[in-house]
């Protein structure tokens, strides 16, 4: 395979703190080195990387790619090459899939769908009861040893409190992550919107805050009981950021992570009954989004998600209570992290964190950093670079973000996945 | 700006055309009071019409006019109907039960159908709420669309009909203290009647109820919150009475209906802590013995009946108004 030498660029690696103008030199898909070129290293191509950033490429802990079972939304294939073209060469695919990951076959399927497009690494969710109906456990032990990286129930809660305490312990018997998204039930029950003041002005059945910090407490709770390690996936609401923060400060293991869209729109976006802005767990207040954004600042969730989800264009053409909710999020998620870290004033090292080695460690992956003998997924990026985002040039299958015409600082110039420019 | 002044700012651009005249009746919030006022004085002018002895005006003539009901109603859109005939237009009224169109590409098949059968103006009703500024935001430009209730949302006519009642009676709405009492949490009605008072300036908006059946943060929209009724009647002029649905029995918004009546009941006694010269009135259709006494329904300070009245003549202001923006800007376009 090639040689590649990345000359001039300003590398920034996460996992080992380096922001330094240097040289990446890259053979047979992995890093050789940084800096001096190793022996006898002679470079097919050259990459002149003046003023460009030198980061790893992404990992996503939660996204959703259509297949199996929802082929016209998006496809393995059309929506891993979409994340990877979008800068995230490493993502989880959440287990709600048709059928739903609770068996090895589809596990496998995905590997091989994945194996066969060749863009962004693809670890499955498993899911963590038959079916997510949350009455019989899924195989979990078999599951994690046929490659999945986590378990989840996805957006289906487990209302059985005692099916829910089991799943928890059993997991925790096996040390694989368990990504918990927080909702009662009963009262996120017909909900679309956060339960606020947009919500009875526009007259939309809401979802209130207590249905996070609600299951947030029962879920601390069991996890003070029995140990078990989770990570709480796509927290919306100060509330909830403040349940996570208290548990954190008790001791117990838990962790959590934040969608980006969370991090930039608001309630207020749903004026006109927008509904690209339709999306679970709902956008919430602004002072909710602010909370958000300091829980990031100060380690409170350690990463940041996609939470991508591609739409049929059918699927948000109705009154809003009618659409489905979900965010095509992989075009716009490298842009709005920079953007995010810009308006927080977050150092280059502090907005990357998040979204490449604080989530590839939760789910125990060599992914998300710059280091000398791993895969060479690097993202040369334009920090400085403005643009109009424009649905109409998007990657992904599903048009449905509600970033149109938004105008972005920052900008991918090339992606390599395992040493290969995208 | 403010999360809630942004999604009113939004809503008003829609229905608006370019000279800020009323192109679609979708909502009242954002509308202003120079503007409601223009309809409440064009419907005091057509509501004369009912009194000639051919009860027409040829302002409509060769419209088509589509009653579009995804939600079972014969009260409203028989008001609608006879509104558009006593306007010359024609009428077409399709009933389309919500089970055959609960996604929403037939709904705009059925949008696209009716457009290329070259009909003027939708007047809508549909369960979900936003389900008209939907559609308006998916018709040809020359269509009128008129909201007749969207899910929780609006029910701008009958708001317009029911401070057209209030103006008829009061005169002046700079005075006025309006108690809405009842289920505001799934009401477009009380929705649209807080907004449409506070834009013409009322001195106080009230809502009364108990706190499982008023939205959150539903002070927001510039009203007094009670949850005890004498309090909230204590020197109104205005009580306005919503019809609390059946199925809110079910479940646990409330222990049952004789519960309700007693706590929110206006009964002839209740009705005493208001003013003595107070109006009652009440969208209907009634639920005697549910959430008013029959002897009040009935009674000298309802104005129940009027406001049905009313109705027509609103529902005409507001379709003339619509269809004339409309046709000029189609006009103006070509």
């Amino acid at each position: 395979m090639s040689r590649l030498t990345i000359r001039g660029g300003r590398l920034l690696d996460p996992a080992s703190g380096r922001d330094e103008i240097a040289d990446l030199h890259i053979a047979d898909g992995q890093i050789a080195a940084i800096g001096a070129p190793p022996a006898g290293f002679d470079a097919d191509e050259h990459i002149e990387a003046d003023g460009l950033w030198v980061a790893p490429g992404l990992v996503d802990l939660w996204a959703r790619l259509g297949e199996p079972g929802h082929e016209q939304r998006g496809t393995i294939a059309s929506e891993s090459r979409a994340a990877a073209l979008g800068g995230i060469t490493t993502l989880a695919c959440a287990p709600d899939t048709d059928p739903v990951i609770d068996e090895t076959a589809t596990v496998e399927l995905i590997h091989h769908r994945a194996a066969q497009a060749g863009y962004a690494r693809v670890h499955p969710i498993g899911a963590l009861t038959r079916g997510l109906e949350g009455r019989q456990l899924a195989e979990i032990a078999t599951l994690r040893a046929a490659g999945c990286v986590a378990m989840s129930n996805a957006d289906t809660p487990i209302r059985d409190t005692r099916v829910l305490r089991r799943a928890m312990e059993y997991a925790a018997s096996f040390a694989i992550p368990l990504l918990v998204n927080p909702k009662d039930a009963f009262l996120a029950e017909g909900g679309c919107a956060h339960e606020g003041p947009v919500a009875t002005r526009l007259g939309l059945p809401g979802i209130p805050v207590a249905a996070e910090a609600v299951a947030m407490a029962q879920r601390l709770e069991l996890v003070a009981q029995s140990g078990a390690r989770v990570h709480f996936s796509r927290l919306s609401s100060a509330r909830g950021v403040d349940l996570l923060r208290q548990a954190q400060r008790d001791g117990l293991p838990v962790s959590g992570d934040v969608a980006i869209h969370n991090l930039h729109f608001t309630e207020a976006d749903l004026a006109g009954y927008d509904a690209l802005c339709h999306v679970l767990p709902p956008l919430r207040s602004a002072a909710d989004r602010d909370a958000l954004r300091e829980a990031v600042a100060d380690g409170v969730l350690l990463a940041i998600c996609s939470n991508h989800a591609p739409l049929e264009s059918d699927a948000k053409l109705a009154p809003f209570p009618q659409t489905e909710p979900g965010i095509s999020a992989f075009d716009a998620m490298l842009p709005l992290l920079l953007q995010l870290g810009e308006e927080m004033g977050w150092s280059p090292l502090q907005t990357l964190r998040p979204a490449t080695r604080a989530p590839a460690q939760l789910l125990g992956l060599d992914a998300g950093t710059l280091a000398v003998g791993g895969a060479a997924d690097v993202l040369l990026i334009e920090p400085r670079a403005e643009w109009i985002f424009s649905r109409a040039a998007m990657h992904s299958r599903g048009r449905n973000s509600p970033c149109e015409g938004r105008s972005l600082r920052g900008r991918l110039h090339r992606v390599l996945l395992g040493g290969r420019s995208l | 700006m403010s999360a809630t002044r942004l999604a009113a700012a939004a809503i008003r651009d829609i229905q608006l055309d370019g000279d800020g005249r009323l192109r679609h009746f979708l909502d009242v919030d954002g509308l202003d009071s120079v503007l409601l006022s223009e309809i409440l004085d064009s419907a005091e002018h057509l509501r004369g019409v009912a009194d000639q002895q051919v009860k027409k005006v040829p302002l409509l003539r060769g419209k088509t006019v589509v009653n579009l009901f995804f939600e079972n109603s014969t009260r409203t859109r028989t008001t609608f109907e006879l509104a558009a005939k006593r306007l010359s237009a024609d009428v077409l009224n399709m009933n389309i039960a919500t089970s055959a169109t609960t996604k929403g590409e037939s709904l705009l098949d059925t949008l696209r159908n009716l457009q290329a059968m070259q009909c003027d103006m939708f007047v809508v009703r549909h369960a979900s709420s936003g389900a008209a500024h939907f559609i308006a935001q998916h018709v040809a430009p020359h269509i009128s669309v008129i909201n007749a209730g969207d899910g929780w949302h609006a029910h701008p006519t009958q708001a317009m009909l029911d401070v057209f009642t209030i103006r008829r009676h009061k005169g002046d709405f700079a005075p006025l203290s309006v108690a809405i009492v009842g289920d505001i949490l799934h009401s477009r009605v009380a929705r649209s009647q807080i907004h449409a008072l506070n834009a013409l300036g009322c001195a106080e908006v009230r809502v009364v109820g108990p706190r499982t059946l008023l939205p959150r943060d539903v002070e927001s929209l510039g009203v007094r919150v009670f949850h005890r009724m004498d309090a909230g009647l204590e020197g109104c002029d205005v009580v306005i009475m919503l019809r609390l649905q059946r199925e809110r029995m079910q479940g646990a918004l409330l222990p049952s209906a004789d519960e309700y009546y007693n706590e929110f009941g206006l009964t002839a006694k209740r009705l005493a802590r208001a003013r003595p010269d107070a109006i009652v009135m009440h969208p209907g259709p009634t639920n005697r013995g549910v959430e008013i006494e029959a002897g009040v329904a009935d009674g000298p300070q309802s104005v129940i009946l009027e406001q049905v009245t009313n109705g027509i003549a609103v529902r005409m202001a507001v379709m003339s108004l619509c269809m004339g923006n409309a046709a000029r800007g189609a006009e103006l376009g070509a």
